[in-house]
């Protein structure tokens, strides 16, 4: 035990100085580029392959999109599932701790309790006909939170049994470690697919305008890039910050005018109980009917017009594109950080010339947080049906008295005629 | 060994007795000052008890950053130790920010301020947050990232269970006083019994991590303590100022605990089962339905409560020490006396949502009146449907 304690300590205490390089990355072109790219010099190889990687992310967000808000999720999922294994194996990396106890079946255990906590409470809010209709469902939903509790308390138990003498420590930071990546990966995921139930637009506005972010600020940096930006990343550049920035919220304005129009994209999505389907039906709010907005004086001279017709949603998409642009990259250097810290290039080679999955969504961390808060603080309140199953469950004499109360707000605020009677 | 760290009052009395009667004797008196101490803050009511709780978290916080501060030697980090209490401030204010809006509604509606800052209430707290990661991310400093993201996990983790559970239990402590006062005692009862029941008939280890805890001890404490939760909330619950929810009556600004009580802490007639008959003598028993809840809140607290004692037990020989910290002589710090709490208050709380009590209808209607007009309508109508097909209307 003592052999390991010095080992641990060291592994702990060391300044990163001490620990070893991770070997250069070998050639991970893929077998179908290679001939075509065989004669170019590996700089411009490198330029190719990332070209035609982010074309190919691109053009297969778009198909997913046509195919609709269930494999959405089914895809947000499965990259959750991926960037957690992502994480978790570079923490065995790390420690050396792919032989310990359990470990990797009570990581996955974790994972699905968390999951199954969070999409329980999602579910019972969007599904609640078809749960309705269902006895095992209903009874799973009134006590989801103990069945919850109870699932994660017994990977809680199971862990402390299976602490072992010699590795307690590691298993702790195994442990801690599992859990931060569950508050990041998991959260997220789940704020995302709460905002693509909101509206799609509100789910592909964001992601956009990180992804241009990301592709803007590397080609001004590309042509234009001077100034370094911060020690964490050498590459980035204030022109490309500034640049990235700009364009952005350009491109943001631009996207949201097109996809406002489309009740497909901005009403929210909706679970049919008749045809088991998933639908984007409705009257579009207010946010996505044109308005006559008056150009300030200021602009006036600059744009030429005195009045201009704009979407309420393109002054929010203002306001996502700007933290996109501003605090998202700090996910950014947080990933670089993190990967410097433990010295390694990339998180995964799953995307060839990219890195892993989470290299490509290290930025959109705190954007989808953000959407949640944006949207739940300024757009709309609660969940209505979620009100009213909070409602249905209360007591017969608390449901007569928040009836009366409301009735009585209603026919104050003139919404209900205090002619009918209640 | 440790040092003698015997307060000085106390020194002078015990200077006759071995060692390890001195030690019992402390540890004896402590706990006695402990219990008593617990009892003053009851009686002080609601709102002490909140600000206790506040200060256990505070220092349950500092004592676990400060155990890693030991562990990584990184007292000197650029900016950590701000950035640890900066974290702890943004958290406490995203909870007591939920739970004040909730509970104070009608003084929040009324002062302009608070009205706004409990509307985006959200925003802000994920805008304090936000700056301390960017702070943090810009406090990287080349030499020491390794140590800053463990540092920066450590804090989030600790954060993870000291302010959640803490926040736990003043929900269950604005439920009822009794639901604060019976699971902590259970627990605190069950840490004792089996330390007695493991002292005279202990001879079964129970399990490595903890080589003084026995099978007698286990077994013992789980009986001596749902006999204990039967009794305590059998006294309990026949006074109103720990059966009813707690309040904040706006006019007097003080908080009340006044209520009708409710079907759980009323006497009803029970039909022993049984198999018990012979055993007790009785057809039927007098209790109070709070009473059954007891014996799931001391089942609990005896079966499942012990891992947290397990785990932090694990938790002081992974990291090589032997107590949290030295705050109570005889005791060690505040997290020792507390570790088997972490589950409990969670079990409680999740406990109250599922089983006893449905959604707050306070809460419920200050949600509503955020929505809009026409799904204003729509929510109003459906529950008079309801009302109606339930002969309610």
């Amino acid at each position: 035990e003592g052999d390991l304690d010095e080992r641990l300590c060291e592994l702990d205490l060391r300044s990163d100085s001490d620990v070893p390089d991770v070997p250069p990355p070998t050639d991970s072109t893929p077998e179908i580029l290679k001939k075509p790219l065989s004669g170019l010099s590996a700089r411009w190889k490198n330029w190719w392959i990332r070209g035609i990687l982010s074309l190919a992310m691109i053009s297969g967000f778009f198909l997913i999109i046509y195919l609709g808000s269930f494999m959405l999720m089914l895809l947000v999922l499965s990259i959750q599932v991926k960037c957690y294994h992502e994480i978790i194996t570079i923490g065995y990396r790390v420690y050396h701790s792919y032989d310990l106890p359990w470990f990797r079946s009570l990581s996955w255990y974790f994972l699905l309790c968390v999951n199954y906590f969070f999409y329980g409470e999602t579910v019972a809010d969007y599904f609640a006909t078809f749960v309705q209709r269902r006895e095992q469902l209903q009874f799973l939903i009134r006590y989801h939170r103990f069945i919850s509790f109870a699932l994660y308390l017994t990977g809680f138990c199971m862990f402390v049994l299976s602490l072992v003498k010699k590795h307690y420590r590691l298993q702790f930071y195994m442990f801690a470690w599992t859990h931060v990546t569950l508050l990041i990966t998991v959260t997220q995921s789940h704020l995302v697919i709460q905002n693509l139930f909101e509206g799609m637009i509100w789910f592909l506005v964001p992601i956009s305008s990180v992804i241009c972010n990301d592709i803007a600020a590397y080609i001004f940096g590309f042509f234009f890039g001077r100034t370094p930006l911060i020690k964490l990343s050498p590459k980035k550049t204030w022109e490309g910050f500034i640049g990235g920035f700009f364009s952005t919220v350009v491109f943001g304005f631009i996207f949201s005018y097109f996809l406002a129009q489309h009740q497909y994209f901005v009403c929210p999505v909706e679970y049919n109980s008749e045809t088991n389907r998933f639908v984007t039906e409705c009257e579009p709010s207010e946010l996505f009917q044109m308005k006559k907005y008056s150009v300030p004086p200021l602009l006036q001279a600059v744009l030429g017009w005195e009045t201009v017709n704009m979407y309420p949603f393109q002054m929010h998409s203002f306001a996502l594109s700007t933290f996109a642009s501003l605090i998202g990259p700090f996910g950014g250097f947080f990933a670089s950080g993190f990967k410097r810290a433990f010295k390694i290039k990339d998180f995964a080679d799953t995307i060839p010339g990219h890195g892993g999955i989470m290299d490509r969504f290290d930025c959109q961390y705190l954007m989808a947080t953000f959407v949640h808060v944006y949207i739940t603080s300024f757009i709309r309140g609660p969940n209505p049906s979620k009100l009213l199953k909070q409602l249905l469950i209360l007591q017969p004499e608390q449901q007569l008295s928040v009836y009366k109360t409301l009735k009585s707000h209603l026919v104050e605020k003139g919404i209900l005629q205090p002619s009918l009677r209640g | 060994p440790t040092s003698d760290d015997t307060p000085e009052v106390l020194n002078r009395a015990l200077s006759n007795l071995s060692s390890r009667w001195k030690n019992w004797w402390v540890r004896g008196i402590l706990t006695l000052a402990m219990i008593t101490f617990f009892f003053i803050i009851i009686y002080l009511g609601p709102m002490v008890l909140m600000m206790i709780v506040m200060c256990v978290q505070i220092k349950c916080f500092h004592e676990i950053i400060t155990i890693g501060y030991n562990v990584y030697h990184s007292y000197d980090l650029p900016w950590f130790r701000t950035l640890s209490w900066y974290f702890l401030l943004c958290v406490n204010y995203f909870f007591y920010g939920e739970t004040v809006t909730d509970y104070f509604f009608t003084l929040v509606q009324r002062e302009e301020p608070l009205r706004i800052l409990s509307k985006y209430h959200r925003f802000i707290s994920f805008t304090l947050y936000l700056t301390g990661f960017c702070m943090f991310v810009l406090s990287l400093v080349k030499k020491h990232y390794r140590l800053q993201f463990y540092m920066f996990g450590w804090t989030h983790v600790t954060l993870l269970i000291v302010v959640t559970q803490s926040h736990l239990i003043i929900h269950n402590l604005f439920e009822g006083m009794i639901w604060f006062i019976v699971p902590i005692s259970c627990v605190i009862c069950n840490d004792i019994m089996a330390y007695m029941f493991g002292f005279f008939f202990g001879r079964t280890p129970l399990i490595k991590l903890s080589p003084k805890k026995t099978w007698e001890g286990f077994i013992g404490g789980f009986f001596s303590t749902v006999l204990f939760g039967l009794l305590l909330s059998y006294v309990m619950s026949g006074y109103r100022c720990f059966t009813c929810p707690v309040e904040f009556n706006s006019d007097t600004n003080s908080f009340t605990v006044d209520c009708e009580p409710s079907e759980l802490f009323q006497l009803q007639e029970y039909n022993i089962p049984l198999v018990l008959q012979p055993v007790v003598g009785w057809k039927t028993v007098r209790m109070y339905p709070f009473q059954i809840h007891s014996i799931a809140l001391s089942t609990f607290a005896s079966l499942i409560g012990p891992f947290g004692g397990f785990f932090a037990s694990g938790f002081k020989r992974a990291f090589k020490i032997k107590d949290f910290a030295s705050t109570i002589p005889g005791h060690g710090g505040i997290m020792d006396r507390f570790d088997c709490q972490y589950l409990m208050a969670t079990f409680v709380n999740v406990y109250i949502a599922s089983f006893i009590r449905g959604p707050n209808p306070s809460k419920l209607i200050q949600q509503f009146l955020t929505l809009r007009p026409d799904q204003q309508l729509h929510i109003f109508n459906t529950l008079k449907a309801h009302l109606v097909d339930r002969g309610m209307l």
